[in-house]
């Protein structure tokens, strides 16, 4: 079976790979390319610990095969923090205690930044149905929601 | 404990303080490496295969085409595994039965649910693996199968196990049957005590099974070299426990198998067993190359887990002005595919926050053609504290009585005799109550179709075998080793408490989880343990390294070491000596060790006793939609007796992940199987758990009664907060409705049922 030659763009960097045509993005990122912050809960879509950005959008990277993002940028969890500092949502998630096991942590920091990239001011109920596809078995999703409405007050100030 | 360590009481430092867990920034860069996040040159891919039926005779399995498929590395099934003779250990929180645990594992003569582990393949991909798992030929005689625990009681049902006869009642069964064992508990008359009783109420009462639902699916990685050298890496509660099921389960000696615990993305009891890691083990004894298990989500509804599905009767009754005189509940339990439910659990339990004279709590284990049920967060209490506080709210609403005043009118306090034996020492029921009463919540005002309910909750909290050790750095700084899987932010508790006792900076502890090699055994993460057990080892060994440390400016000093004190992490002579010595602190001897004797550690392996039982008062509005029948959770505030909370942000994190827990299992989640006795739902799609915009903020109080046998007073925290939540919400929708549902979940069509009625 032969794999095909995928040429993209992660965080911000020239990505080549070869994959086959079943494999899903998620698949690609973690076996082929060793970036293991995208977890996988379900495979089906529902559960978000696989999230990434596929040109700007939001998506379950279980539910992307490798083949669709030829020539397209990916955005994942690696590419998050910015040298040695930490996205303003890395650092408001350890200061409130936003994770427990810490599994779901990376889907949730992409969704919550592909958020506040649209939506810089998000009340309460805007970040819980946004949110709604990630889950989060351990916090009860209090302290997720109050850090991402504490990141967004702080890059408002900030910008 | 004569270790001469000055603590200012009432002045802790680092106890108590909201500080960035040590393992943070892994978890949010997504460096941190859970269970499948692990691999190893030359591996290859597990996969299991599963029965499809509910109930099924295995007569042959035939696995010569999937060993002829090329890249296929082995092919295993249960006669491939030792026969285990039925053996009992008493293990943690329940009994462990070993051929159980064995034939759950992998079937042997037959499959007893849909999910049954019936064989298993190691390949060089995924794809090849999934292609061999269809080229096994298992031949099943189906036969019939029992899904509901009722139906599973009666005399002509199926029956699961021909050698099962009934344990705990008289005259002994001389027939198998699906009942595996009952037990009892309680004290008095209960029948003279109802007697006594001015008003009772008596109900039958359902929950349904409901999975714990961890994010991360089981996942582990084995590799087996010539020399029969195991070397396991298991996202799991324990790696002394994986280490300890799998000798047991290959027959293997314990000293050929390490464990390393990986991250573990969430547990709540569902990983507190072993079901892959043996699987990968023996895969890869037979073709000495290490092999991957990761399961996928179906697999895990289907085959792991959940917490038992009940059906009780519960009555309760109470005096004129408040009494409670007679209680009496009757559980039975879905143990699921093998006996082992938690009714020991459930029946002590049931009645415990209240003092009653008159008291019997009976548990009756039933097997069912559905997985076989683990630990689930308090396992066995929210089943059996359900009914009871549903009956409790109910009691109160027909004697006109607020329902915290007639539950303080009842409540255990210390000195009380519990319901199930032992005397309660110091414990903070009383003042989660009254917590709860003065709280704003309880006052705000509500809106039509809103109600409020009230529900409390109980769970022992355990302590059990820890192991530390603490290993000062030539600089000073210190390494802390426990064996402890960390599932919520134990390293930051661990390393305060640490940081507290040695008077150093809580970013100067570097905690550690050390495998099985690296470190003495350590019971698993569970029975809220952790903060309790291994906290007082880090405590422990951290002493110990202050004596050390005593020693050693002794030695420079050249007195006695009597004459030396430590305090806030630095060397003092006592007064008699104090002119003629400087304070050494914990840097500058850790800099002059190799003088005073070489590297300075303190180690300790304990059996911590004494963990203060924990008592949690729930208060929760919510308002029905009487179109939808949809309930919808306004307000929600917990208040809880953690002892003391080392690391409040954590505690507060449990306390909300378990009422979030709880409102799952009362309003969505359940098992659907279909006449052929087959899960219809095993995936988050249709196996509902909250999310986010189900919820509201779930505010927290955290009442600090001192459990007096822990140097800071800590007691367990993580189970107590899932039990009040199923009766809170069945209040609140009585309070709403008029009416009182008694089944789990509370989902639409029942509650818009209830109100159509």
């Amino acid at each position: 079976m032969s794999k095909h030659h995928i040429s993209t763009s992660i965080n911000g960097e020239s990505r080549e790979f070869l994959c086959e045509t079943r494999q899903t993005l998620l698949d690609v990122l973690r076996d082929e390319l060793g970036m293991i912050g995208s977890k996988e809960g379900c495979s089906s879509g529902d559960c978000g610990a696989c999230s990434v950005e596929v040109d700007g959008r939001l998506v379950c990277s279980c539910l992307v095969l490798g083949v669709e993002v030829d020539g397209k940028e990916i955005s994942t969890i690696e590419g998050m923090a910015d040298g040695e500092n930490l996205h303003p949502l890395q650092t408001k998630f350890l200061e409130h205690a936003a994770l427990q096991c810490g599994v779901c942590t990376p889907g949730f920091l992409v969704a919550a930044k592909s958020l506040l990239d649209r939506n810089p001011n998000p009340t309460e109920t805007e970040v819980r149905y946004w949110l709604a596809g990630n889950l989060c078995r351990c916090t009860g999703y209090d302290k997720i929601v109050r850090a991402v409405m504490d990141a967004a007050d702080e890059m408002r100030s900030a910008s | 404990m004569d270790t001469k360590v000055k603590q200012s009481q009432g002045k802790l430092k680092w106890v108590g303080t909201r500080q960035v867990r040590p393992d943070g920034v892994d978890k949010v860069t997504g460096r941190a490496r859970f269970g499948a996040d692990y691999s190893l040159p030359g591996m290859l891919v597990g996969k299991v295969l599963r029965s499809p039926h509910a109930h099924a005779r295995i007569i042959s399995i035939d696995k010569s085409k999937a060993e002829a498929l090329d890249g296929v590395k082995a092919v295993v099934s249960g006669e491939d595994f030792p026969d285990i003779a039925k053996e009992e250990a008493f293990i943690g929180e329940g009994p462990i039965n070993f051929r159980y645990m064995a034939h759950n594992m992998m079937a042997r003569d037959k499959a007893l649910y849909d999910g049954h582990a019936v064989a298993a393949v190691a390949a060089t991909s995924e794809e090849i693996a999934q292609k061999a798992l269809a080229l096994i030929d298992v031949q099943y005689e189906v036969l019939p199968h029992v899904i509901d625990v009722r139906d599973a009681m009666k005399p002509d049902a199926p029956i699961l196990h021909d050698d099962l006869f009934t344990e705990g009642v008289t005259p002994e069964p001389t027939r198998a049957s699906n009942i595996a064992k009952q037990v009892e508990f309680g004290r008095g008359d209960p029948d003279a005590g109802f007697a006594k009783a001015d008003v009772i109420v008596e109900r039958d009462y359902s929950t349904q099974p409901v999975h714990q639902a961890y994010i991360e699916p089981h996942a582990t990685l084995a590799s087996v070299d010539e020399e029969g050298k195991c070397q396991v890496w298991a996202s799991s509660q324990g790696h002394f426990m994986v280490r300890a099921y799998c000798a047991k389960l290959l027959g293997l000696d314990l000293a050929n198998i390490k464990v390393t615990p990986t991250e573990i993305g969430g547990g709540f009891g569902g990983k507190t067993l072993v079901y892959i890691e043996p699987v990968a083990l023996l895969l890869s004894r037979r073709c000495s190359r290490p092999v991957k298990i990761v399961m996928d989500r179906e697999e895990v509804f289907r085959s792991t887990g959940p917490a038992p599905g009940s059906h009780s009767t519960v009555k309760i009754g109470a005096t004129k002005d408040g009494k409670i005189v007679a209680g009496y509940a009757e559980m039975r339990l879905q143990a699921g595919a093998y006996p082992g439910s938690q009714i020991g659990p459930a029946g002590m339990t049931a009645f415990a926050p209240y003092e009653i004279e008159d008291v019997k709590a009976v548990g009756i284990d039933v097997v069912v053609n559905r997985p076989k049920v683990a630990a689930y967060r308090a396992p066995g209490a929210p089943l059996a504290e359900f009914p009871v506080e549903s009956a409790i709210d109910e009691l109160a609403d027909k004697l006109g009585m607020d329902p915290i005043e007639f539950r303080l009118k009842n409540a255990v306090k210390e000195g009380t005799q519990s319901c199930y034996g032992p005397v309660f020492q110091k414990i903070g029921f009383i003042e989660t109550l009254e917590a709860v009463k003065n709280h704003d919540h309880y006052q705000t005002k509500l809106g039509p179709n809103q109600g409020r309910g009230v529900a409390s909750g109980f769970w022992f909290n355990i302590g059990g075998e820890s192991t530390a050790t603490v290993n000062v750095n030539e600089d000073g700084s210190v390494v802390l080793i426990v064996g402890s899987p960390d599932i919520g932010g134990s390293r930051a508790s661990l390393a305060l408490m640490c940081a507290e006792t040695l008077g150093i900076d809580y970013k100067q502890v570097r905690p550690l989880i050390g495998d099985t090699d690296a470190i003495g055994y350590t019971f698993l993460t569970g029975g809220s343990r952790v903060t309790f057990a291994t906290g007082l080892a880090a405590i422990e060994a951290a002493k110990n390294c202050i004596d050390d440390l005593r020693k050693r400016a002794a030695i420079l000093w050249d007195i006695d070491v009597s004459n030396v004190e430590w305090r806030d992490g630095v060397a003092h002579p006592v007064d008699a000596y104090s002119d003629e010595h400087e304070p050494m602190t914990l840097k500058q001897l850790a800099a002059q060790s190799a003088k005073t004797g070489g590297p300075i550690t303190g180690h300790i392996a304990l059996n911590a006793e004494g963990a203060g039982p924990g008592f949690g008062s729930h208060v929760c509005d919510v308002e029905v939609d009487p179109e939808t029948g949809r309930v919808e959770i306004l307000r929600y505030t917990a208040v809880q007796d953690a002892g003391r909370a080392i690391h409040p942000s954590y505690v507060e994190g449990q306390i909300q992940g378990g009422v979030a827990q709880g409102i799952g299992w009362a309003l969505n989640e359940e098992y659907i199987y279909n006449a052929e006795g087959r899960l219809d739902n095993p995936g988050f799609l249709d196996y509902r758990v909250p999310v986010c915009s189900d919820l509201p903020m779930i505010d927290t109080v955290i009442v600090e009664v001192e459990n007096p046998n822990h140097p800071y007073g800590v007691r367990g925290v993580g189970e107590v907060p899932i039990v009040p939540p199923l009766a809170a919400v069945a209040n609140a929708i009585e309070a709403a409705t008029g009416k009182r549902l008694a089944d789990l979940p509370m989902s639409p069509p029942k509650v818009l049922a209830a109100i159509d009625e």
